[in-house]
């Protein structure tokens, strides 16, 4: 059971994978993002984001900077104009 | 009939320009799979974005319609329209450039026999002496591409930057945008797309996106981020199709144009040989003959 994660910049389709959870730096505040998250939609600001492919695991941090996250029944989707 | 020499001469100057279209076929064919590549990758996140903008566009449209971004309300007027017409910088790409300028100048016309106002605005160095001639005085802007090789995201953002300005300050109403869609090496097609305002698909993506999604911040305020930001991809989308477009137009132009080189050669060549026998046979004939002479 995982939650299925897509970072995507206008250059290339940059993660598309399982992972356990995903903390984001939203406009308003960080929020993280397990399986099963309500329909939700943000403005990121200019941050890190954190992966974590298990539970209890140390978080891989990738950098992002104008971005849009989008989260419906299919996973998580994070639109970033620059990433990494 | 023209002279041994001559034949010659002919023979060895189509000889060079047949090298000099292989080198430009193979110098296409190599960039050409680099461009395919960086267009297919831009896919994903322009098509991704699209869908948003429209449901969210459809979503605030379906409601009050009031204090909506005028990128997607527009001016509510229909008077100037400005077409963006991306092109390239090099020739030697057979019809792709005039394919784009072409789909242009037939829009262009008949928004003036609608008695619209029309203005250009030019990427790339290709089309503006055509469109100059055929509509002069009206390249209100230029963007010049020839100082870098591949397009960037950073000139997609110059260009939506300018455009968003001129259309805040009211200089238009409308913007078209003019490309050529990368199909296949041997395909490519002249597209238009209304970039401002955002034009919002009639079909029913509305459920796309369920009434229980949250918004953080607004609705309107995520709409507002993202408006200027798909102008900016739906732009660095149209320049990477049109640079994989070149190249693959590049690529088949040069291919026929190897061809023909080759095909004329051989004629030349046939030409050329005949004429030589016919010389020694003369000769022959000559020295046969002055020898019976004697």
């Amino acid at each position: 059971m995982a939650l299925h994660f897509e970072l995507v910049t206008p250059e290339k389709l940059v993660r598309s994978e399982e992972v356990y959870q995903v903390v984001v730096p939203g406009t308003d505040g960080d929020f993280g993002v397990l399986e099963g998250h309500a329909p939700f939609m943000s403005t990121v600001r200019d941050g890190n984001i954190q992966i974590f492919s298990s539970a209890g695991a140390a978080p891989e941090v990738i950098p992002v900077e104008g971005g849009f996250a989008e989260v419906n029944e299919k996973g998580l989707t994070v639109l970033a104009e620059k990433a990494g | 009939m023209p002279s041994l020499k001559e034949l010659k001469i002919r023979r060895d100057s189509v000889k060079s320009t047949q090298k000099i279209t292989k080198a430009k076929q193979m110098v296409a064919a190599a960039k050409l799979r680099k461009a395919q590549a960086a267009a297919e990758a831009a896919r994903p996140y322009s098509s991704r974005l699209e869908a948003v903008v429209a449901s969210l566009a459809s979503k605030i449209a379906g409601g009050s319609g009031e204090g909506a971004s005028p990128l997607l309300a527009g001016t509510g007027k229909d008077e100037v329209h400005l077409l963006v017409v991306a092109n390239s910088d090099r020739g030697l790409a057979g019809a792709f450039n005039a394919n784009i300028v072409k789909a242009a100048i037939v829009k262009a016309r008949e928004l003036e026999d609608a008695g619209k106002k029309v203005q250009f605005y030019l990427i790339g160095r290709k089309g503006r002496p055509v469109i100059n001639r055929t509509f002069p005085g009206q390249i209100v802007a230029h963007y010049d591409t020839t100082g870098t090789k591949e397009p960037g995201f950073a000139q997609a953002q110059a260009v939506a930057h300018e455009l968003t300005d001129m259309y805040l300050n009211g200089k238009f109403d409308i913007a078209h945008l003019f490309y050529s869609r990368f199909k296949s090496a041997l395909a490519q097609i002249p597209t238009e797309q209304q970039i401002i305002p955002v034009k919002i698909p009639a079909d029913a993506d509305r459920n796309a996106i369920a009434a229980t999604v949250e918004y953080e911040p607004s609705e309107e305020a995520i709409l507002d981020d993202l408006l200027p930001r798909n102008i900016t991809v739906q732009l660095f989308k149209a320049l990477l199709e049109n640079n994989a477009s070149e190249q693959g137009a590049s690529m088949t132009a040069m291919d026929n144009a190897t061809r023909n080189a080759g095909d004329l050669i051989n004629k030349l060549n046939i030409q050329y040989n005949r004429g030589r026998q016919a010389a020694i046979t003369t000769e022959l004939v000559e020295i046969i003959s002055g020898a019976e002479a004697l």
